[in-house]
């Protein structure tokens, strides 16, 4: 009891002298330059809240272990996914659903779909990819190009935002092949920072700080979701003998985006069993035996990028449409970092981990919008309790997708 | 040639702050092999705590100029070595059996929560302070252009220079440095012949805090204009900077520091502003691509 008291002593003062400098003082701008206001009370408080935290950490007993997941978990999860998905396409024609709901499902969809992406990248190939959001970034901006210089529909761009993200991913792939480990994260980190740079100078095509805006809208089929329709095309609500309704677009986006991401998990559901699959989780565990075994490392590895790239640029035509405005700073090292951290807090691999690990830091923050200034504060403080309680992410799976001869 | 002269000055004391920042990069990563993505906002908060204790002491303390710096400069590096070491006690050390990739991934959401917290803590504008050393002491030649070299530039290669020559002293002749290099060497091997592991890699932290945030007291009085989000152009930067002169060996922290000071201050000068990151990244990839272990790395030879 003693000791404790000791420890919680101790982490007080180290609280109170961290505050000291930080909170004790406010650094205050005035007219004849930068002055100091005190404020006490703050280091006294967290040096409180400290010792409170640091005693009532040592009094209770350790956190109680989580029960162990039943043994057929793979059925579990089976089902768990096709709950999910079902709820997602019921979601909209919920009671409690309105248009804010939806809009912000829009949005965690769009991060569920990079996790996705990502994690063939990251969870499957093994490939540490810290600049992930270079290729959503090319893909939004290529939809975005395409449509306003030559007037493409979204349907047409969507395919080639795709391929132009790939090949990006090609590319961007080669100097990685040689480097191993954490050397990819501060190699694909730097090329992530090279493209928003070249996005954010490159004013005669990309509009530089400015960005794009006006970006023309997906339509369904040729049916527009505008109030008055362009000449030539009717409108959705018209169609459907509807009153016309703004919401109507935004469950349409809404829908657009699952569908996307639904692709995607499938997808990589299925690549998983292929041969390339198989050969990325192989690389990921052992790159010589690998090598050993006949696999050629570099077209594993750039396979896994351009795909990976593929998905994200597919989910940065759709971020291009929904927004209708787009600019370098929907693109900064910080969304590639907050996809990498869906992956990994979601488990490594697991698809079901990185939607759980997508509502808890995507939708949770959007919820407590009013208290906006706390938002990235609680995100950094979720993201490192998070790993503290499950290192291994929340559902962590790293088993082989395929074994010899099905044995168990 | 002036010109040249000029940036070379000006290079040269951009690099000198890279490489300060660069050692902390390089010592964590050589003993724990992670990339501590929080300590460019280390070396931010370094700045802040240097603004707010040379403010204190000037205002409240009514020290002279000279006073009120050497105050900033030991109240600087105690507050952000204590930083460094929170940050390892809470977020890196339960963490150390953990898979490779959840030291990073905490890492990076301290340096997320490190940055929300001071621009909650300090607001979130840019804080100007009016420069403290005055510029001229030489103009060095004159011939239609003139090249200065000011005291603050002195002040940042000299206390430099200084640091790099006692922390070299430490770590080879020292018992603490023993235990350290012992420590990167095999961890487990260490703790068998009684090294106090746990501790080493603390001091590790905590000294390369407190060189972040000398980092950060320079960076203050030489530009005079710090925002929290300056850590993280300065992180990447750095740690480009150890991989570039090859993790884990400490000149080469230095040399990789100086280095890309170099490059950026030539890029700026005589080509295009804008675009002296992608210089950056650009040299860095070109080097990891062709020659992995950096400059002055050893091959990492591995063993199957």
């Amino acid at each position: 009891m003693g000791g404790l008291l000791r420890d919680c002593a101790l982490a007080a003062f180290v609280a109170a002298a961290m505050a000291l400098p930080m909170l004790g003082f406010r650094l205050v701008d005035s007219a004849n330059g930068l002055s100091l206001a005190g404020r006490f009370d703050l280091v006294a408080w967290s040096a409180g809240l400290v010792f409170a935290g640091r005693l009532a950490l040592g009094l209770l007993p350790s956190l109680p272990a989580l029960p162990a997941l039943p043994a057929r978990l793979g059925n579990l999860r089976f089902g768990a996914g096709w709950a999910m998905a079902a709820f997602a396409v019921a979601l909209p024609f919920l009671p409690f659903a309105d248009r804010n709901l939806v809009d912000k499902a829009t949005l965690v969809l769009i991060y569920v779909m990079l996790g996705w992406g990502l994690n063939i990248v990251v969870g499957l190939a093994g490939l540490l990819d810290l600049g992930f959001v270079a290729f959503y970034a090319v893909g939004a901006y290529s939809y975005a190009l395409l449509s306003q210089t030559f007037g493409l529909s979204f349907w047409v761009c969507l395919p080639l935002a795709g391929v132009m993200a790939a090949c990006f991913g090609l590319v961007l792939g080669f100097p990685v092949l040689r480097l191993r480990g954490d050397y990819i994260a501060i190699v694909t980190m730097g090329l992530g920072e090279i493209i928003r740079v070249i996005l954010q100078n490159w004013q005669d095509v990309t509009g530089g700080p400015n960005g794009i805006s006006g970006i023309e809208r997906p339509s369904l089929f040729g049916l527009s979701f505008k109030a008055v329709p362009p000449d030539g095309q009717t409108g959705f609500a018209e169609f459907f003998g509807m009153d016309y309704s703004a919401d109507h677009r935004v469950i349409f986006l809404y829908f657009l985006i699952l569908a996307l991401a639904l692709i995607t998990n499938l997808f990589t559901l299925r690549i998983r069993r292929l041969p390339v699959g198989r050969a990325w989780e192989a690389l990921r565990e052992d790159e010589i035996a690998c090598r050993s075994l006949g696999i050629n490392p570099t077209t594993v590895k750039l396979s896994a990028f351009a795909l990976g790239a593929m998905f994200a640029g597919f989910a940065g035509s759709f971020f291009a449409t929904r927004q209708g405005f787009i600019s370098p700073e929907s693109f900064t090292f910080i969304e590639s970092a907050v996809i990498l951290a869906i992956v990994v807090l979601g488990g490594m691999g697991s698809q079901i981990g990185i939607v759980l690990a997508a509502l808890l830091l995507v939708g949770l923050p959007e919820w407590f919008r009013e208290l906006q200034q706390y938002r990235m504060l609680a995100f950094g403080g979720a993201m490192v309790l998070i790993m503290l309680w499950k290192p291994a992410g929340l559902l962590s799976q790293r088993q082989p997708t395929i074994r010899l001869g099905g044995a168990k | 040639m002036e010109y040249f002269l000029q940036q070379l000055i000006n290079g040269l004391t951009l690099g000198a702050i890279y490489g300060l920042i660069a050692l902390g990069y390089t010592m964590v990563y050589s003993i724990l092999g992670m990339i501590n993505f929080a300590h460019g906002t280390i070396y931010m908060l370094g700045a802040f705590i240097s603004l707010i204790a040379f403010l204190a002491a000037t205002t409240i303390g009514g020290a002279s100029v000279v006073v009120a710096l050497l105050v900033a400069l030991f109240s600087t590096m105690g507050f952000t070595a204590l930083w460094g070491w929170t940050v390892e006690r809470i977020a890196y050390r339960p963490l150390r059996a953990a898979p490779r990739l959840a030291p990073l991934i905490s890492a990076i959401g301290v340096s997320i929560v490190l940055q929300n917290f001071t621009a909650q803590a300090q607001g979130a504008r840019v804080k100007p302070l009016p420069p403290v050393i005055q510029g001229g002491f030489t103009l060095m030649e004159g011939d239609g252009f003139t090249v200065n070299l000011s005291w603050m530039q002195i002040i940042v290669m000299v206390m430099t220079l200084a640091l790099m020559a006692g922390f070299t002293w430490m770590i080879t002749k020292t018992s603490l440095g023993r235990a350290q290099r012992a420590t990167e060497q095999d961890m487990k091997m260490a703790a068998l012949l009684g090294i106090d592991v746990d501790r080493v890699i603390s001091t590790t932290f905590v000294i390369g805090a407190a060189l972040a945030g000398v980092a950060g007291l320079m960076v203050t009085l030489y530009y005079g204009v710090i925002d929290f989000y300056i850590g993280f152009l300065a992180g990447i930067k750095a740690f480009t900077a150890a991989v570039l002169g090859g993790i884990g060996s400490l000149p080469g922290a230095m040399l990789g520091g100086l280095l890309i000071g170099l490059i950026e201050a030539f890029w700026s000068g005589y080509f295009s502003i804008e675009y002296k990151d992608v210089a950056t990244f650009g040299i860095l990839i070109m080097v990891l691509v062709f020659r992995p272990t950096g400059l002055l790395g050893r091959p990492d030879v591995e063993k199957i």
